[in-house]
């Protein structure tokens, strides 16, 4: 673009690094610094191995468990999506791929609505065996948490492997059928091993998903299950303990880095094009009897997976269940908007009290400031990645760092570093928004860095030597050329920023709480008013949440993908 | 040995195959020749049991193989893109279906040892297949299918991916491999000259339908249809109208022809077609006493070695003709062609 392009790329990098340096290195290094030099202070007197070790040995358990039975709903439904085509796969699809974008709140608010105390299922046993408590603790168990994460990360398995499964060369697996093999000889001894690479890099992803996982956890799992994320949080916000909380997030970051640095590994495609398919590939009707029973089978599973929990959700945002105390079993079952029209009336009782409608206008401000700040910088990035420069090699890894960095780890680092004025929460709101866009931030350069890479340089070339200056060049065929994509990741950023709850839970202030925060707190509060309101919340984020994604899907370019 | 009887197969709501049949004998080698799209492919595809035809059966033997599955066969088949397992080395991919056989691992290691030196890649043995060129791969390929001793090979367009040069020296190799193996093959390509150096019959296939099948020398000499003589490139073709049907007489754009023999029965007034085959015309002013003589300007005169191409222009008409000596461009030629060599097809 210059005659010194080196030294532009240098100067695209200044803004982001500084911002990277400032608001991501400089928390992290106070974590280390807390954990590796204060170790004989005061924190550590109190201090036993098994503080770490048993959260540390239940992460790995979950996060293992999860992987296996995400991988078992997971496998079939990469294999339904690549192979075969039936009335509503399309709908199947998109409802598989929503998950991902859902935030964890609402997903353990959905999975509250139908497994918890107040949920479908035990107000349902209630009624109909006239029984005064819940017969069913399905809450506060390991299952719900496993059931969460397998709704949660199917929809990663259905992405990576059936994508890749579907570029597969079909003759592969002809040419061993004719060599002798079953059906199941082929697969195992050809198919298997060419989607090996994908299969364990969409696990490793799954796995370091649930093993990050926090909100789903904390809000699913109750006080006897802790992950080292829900165990960072415990030991910042009620314990106070900082230097465990430090020890738990340098522990977390290793493991995290180690697993990212594996998944990058088995990542590297490694047959080439001998594996892929040269045509086009095509879907197949569902022919024989078997094959039937399976897609019928598999469209049943995954909707009462994916449906039934949003679904309760929904309607239980919708519906009173109040027994009068008095009446033993006389439930009171009915429409209601209430929860609804409470979230927008102030009804002050305690002094924590936030008005519903304040945590939403909370929300979205943080949400619009994040989009600016994350779209800013993620462009600017995302054009210094693009150019060939020799220091480029060294500085993208400190830019897909943040996401190995889990948000809770984020938030202990900003409660350590900027916990007094002027960068102290209630002096300083663009904290949260700050956090939120080094979440965002490596989604903004991924979907933005191939965009730009595929705008050739003929075409700003062609169009200098048709008068343009370097700011119309930039408006004229970048913009129009990168419009798709900078939308894609603006709403991506909008609906992360949204429900995001991890560095959130440490940063709110407590009278301006944002709405995940807010259906966190009210849930955990007795009364169904509270609990309604909940629900209403979820069910809205909810919404929002959808609507992006199916935007998403609307706009993105094929083979654009998120992760 | 193989029989396929009256297959149909419909491709997206489309008609594909019409009822196709024809038989494979012991040792034969049978090329399957059509246009890309006429359906060749998919009646290996049937033969191999990967796909299921609307009707008709593929019968081994006299035994129905409607209910044995692909693997039970024991048909083996080379695929145009070869397909071999990227994910294992040569001598693994011989190897795959020794395997699947349950044979010892000394019994397999000497018969890919056999199977590499009859390619001639000994020293390949432990190479993965994806630095193969396009050549080795077929070699490689033509080996895997080969080694677990198949009832039936049947080959998908084996040399398509190939340059011309690489064909011609391995359609001569594959020749002298195939017969070797003394097992039946079914050989598909749409290249006729292809066809013509291998096959013992050619079955020709054109829009969904078998339109003839013998040897090559049958064919040559007695094409049925103007569409297997065009497509076989056999001569120039002439439409014309029969004006008087003893002596044959069809009226063309450059004058009146006589032809004594025609597969066909044609009446009075009948649209056909003529092949006038470029070897079989008559050149110079001795023969002008013969029938079915034309005058022509020579557009063009080509040499290809044992002959000269000659490019003639009979009033709007162009016509091929061979020629022992070459013609001045832009002269003026008498060229006939005997009625006995002409040959008719009605349409």
């Amino acid at each position: 673009m210059t005659k010194r392009p080196a030294l532009l790329t240098l100067a695209l990098w200044l803004i982001p690094l500084a911002f990277l340096a400032f608001f991501f290195y400089q928390p992290l290094v106070a974590i280390f610094r807390l954990v590796f030099s204060e170790r004989f202070s005061q924190g550590w007197e109190l201090f036993a191995w098994s503080q770490v070790s048993k959260p540390l040995n239940f992460t790995f358990l979950q996060a293992f468990l999860s992987t296996i039975l995400t991988l078992v709903v997971g496998l079939p439904a990469a294999w339904l999506f690549a192979k075969f085509d039936f009335p509503g796969r399309k709908i199947l699809r998109t409802i598989s791929l929503l998950p991902f974008i859902l935030p964890t709140v609402v997903v353990a608010a959905a999975f509250n609505t139908l497994i918890g105390p107040q949920g479908w299922i035990n107000q349902a046993l209630m009624a109909l065996f006239n029984l005064s408590v819940p017969p069913l603790k399905l809450l506060n168990s390991l299952p719900a948490i496993l059931l969460a994460h397998v709704f949660y990360n199917t929809s990663i398995i259905v992405r990576i492997v059936s994508s890749s499964w579907s570029r597969l060369n079909p003759r592969l697996e002809h040419a061993a059928r004719l060599l002798g093999a079953t059906p199941w000889q082929a697969f195992t001894k050809v198919t298997l091993p060419l989607l090996l690479p994908s299969l364990l890099s969409a696990s490793l992803l799954v796995f370091l998903f649930d093993f990050t996982s926090f909100g789903v956890v904390l809000m699913l799992g109750g006080p006897q299950f802790s992950t080292i994320e829900v165990e960072i949080y415990n030991q910042a916000m009620n314990r106070f303990n900082l230097p465990v909380a430090g020890l738990l997030s340098v522990i977390q970051l290793g493991i995290t880095l180690l697993v990212t640095l594996l998944q990058n590994r088995v990542n590297t495609p490694r047959y080439g094009k001998a594996a892929l398919n040269p045509e086009k590939s095509a879907l197949s009707r569902p022919a024989r009897r078997w094959q039937k029973v399976f897609v019928v089978f598999m469209v049943i599973s995954l909707i009462l997976l994916f449906a039934v929990p949003v679904l309760s959700l929904i309607t239980r945002s919708f519906v009173t269940l109040e027994a009068d105390r008095g009446q033993r079993g006389e439930v009171m079952v009915g429409f209601t908007l209430r929860y609804y029209r409470e979230l927008f009336q102030n009804r002050s009782g305690s002094i924590f009290y936030v008005p519903p409608i304040q945590a939403i206008r909370n929300s979205l401000l943080y949400s619009g400031v994040t989009i600016l700040i994350a779209g800013l910088l993620g462009i600017l990035t995302a054009y210094a990645m693009a150019r060939r420069a020799r220091f480029n090699k060294f500085l993208e890894p400190l830019f897909m760092l943040p996401l190995g960095a889990s948000a809770v780890t984020l938030g202990l680092g900003f409660l350590l570093i900027f916990n007094r004025p002027p960068w102290a929460n209630s002096t300083f709101p663009l904290l949260i928004p700050i956090a939120h866009s080094l979440i965002a931030l490596p989604f903004v350069v991924r979907t933005m860095l191939p965009a730009i890479r595929s705008i050739p340089e003929s075409l700003r070339e062609a169009s200098r030597s048709l008068g343009a200056n370097p700011l119309q060049v930039l408006l004229k065929v970048d913009l129009p050329i990168l419009l798709r994509s900078l939308l894609v990741s603006l709403v991506f950023v909008f609906t992360i920023s949204l429900g995001e709850f991890g560095a959130s839970s440490f940063l709110s202030n407590p009278h301006a709480p944002t709405i995940p925060v807010a259906i966190y707190r009210y849930i955990s509060q007795p009364g169904a008013l509270n609990y309604g309101q909940a629900l209403a919340m979820s069910s809205l984020l909810l919404l929002v949440c959808g609507l992006g994604s199916l935007l998403i899907e609307k706009i993105r370019l094929p083979g654009e993908e998120l992760f | 040995m193989l029989e396929v009887q009256n297959l149909t197969k419909d491709y997206e709501n489309k008609p594909l195959l019409k009822g196709v049949s024809f038989e494979v004998a012991k040792g034969e080698l049978v090329c399957l020749l059509g246009s890309s799209g006429s359906g060749k492919s998919t009646i290996l595809r049937i033969i191999a049991g990967l796909e299921e035809p609307e009707s008709g059966a593929v019968l081994w033997e006299g035994q129905d193989l409607r209910d044995v599955p692909t693997h039970k066969r024991g048909f083996g088949l080379m695929f145009q893109d070869y397909a071999l397992f990227p994910h294992k080395t040569i001598a693994q991919n011989i190897a795959f279906g020794l395997q699947l056989q349950g044979m010892k691992e000394e019994e397999i290691s000497r018969r890919v040892k056999d199977s590499l030196e009859s390619i001639r890649m000994q020293s390949f043995a432990d190479r993965p297949v994806t630095e193969l060129s396009g050549g080795e791969q077929q070699r490689v390929a033509l080996a895997r299918a080969l080694a677990p001793s198949p009832k039936l090979l049947m080959l998908d367009e084996p040399l398509g991916a190939l340059d011309h040069t690489l064909r011609t020296q391995l359609i001569l190799e594959l020749r002298a491999i195939l017969h070797q193996s003394q097992i039946p093959v079914i050989y598909v390509t749409h290249d006729r000259e292809e066809a013509f150096g291998l096959a013992d019959r050619l079955v020709i296939l054109h829009d969904g339908v078998i339109l003839q099948q013998g040897t090559p020398q049958e064919l040559f000499e007695q094409p049925q249809t103007a569409w297997v003589a065009e497509f076989l490139g056999l001569g120039n073709l002439v439409p014309g109208v029969v004006t008087q049907s003893k002596p044959l007489t069809i009226k063309t754009a450059f004058g009146e022809l006589k032809v004594d023999i025609q597969p066909h029965q044609f009446t009075l007034g009948q649209k056909c077609q003529l092949l006038l085959r470029p070897e079989d015309a008559l050149i110079g002013t001795q023969y002008s006493a013969r029938e079915n003589h034309v005058e022509c300007l020579v557009r063009d005169s080509l040499f290809m070695g044992e002959y000269h191409q000659l490019e003639l222009l009979c009033g709007e008409t162009m016509l091929f003709a061979r020629s022992q000596i070459p013609a001045k461009i832009g002269s003026r030629l008498e060229v006939s062609w005997p009625a006995e060599k002409i040959r008719g097809f009605p349409g």
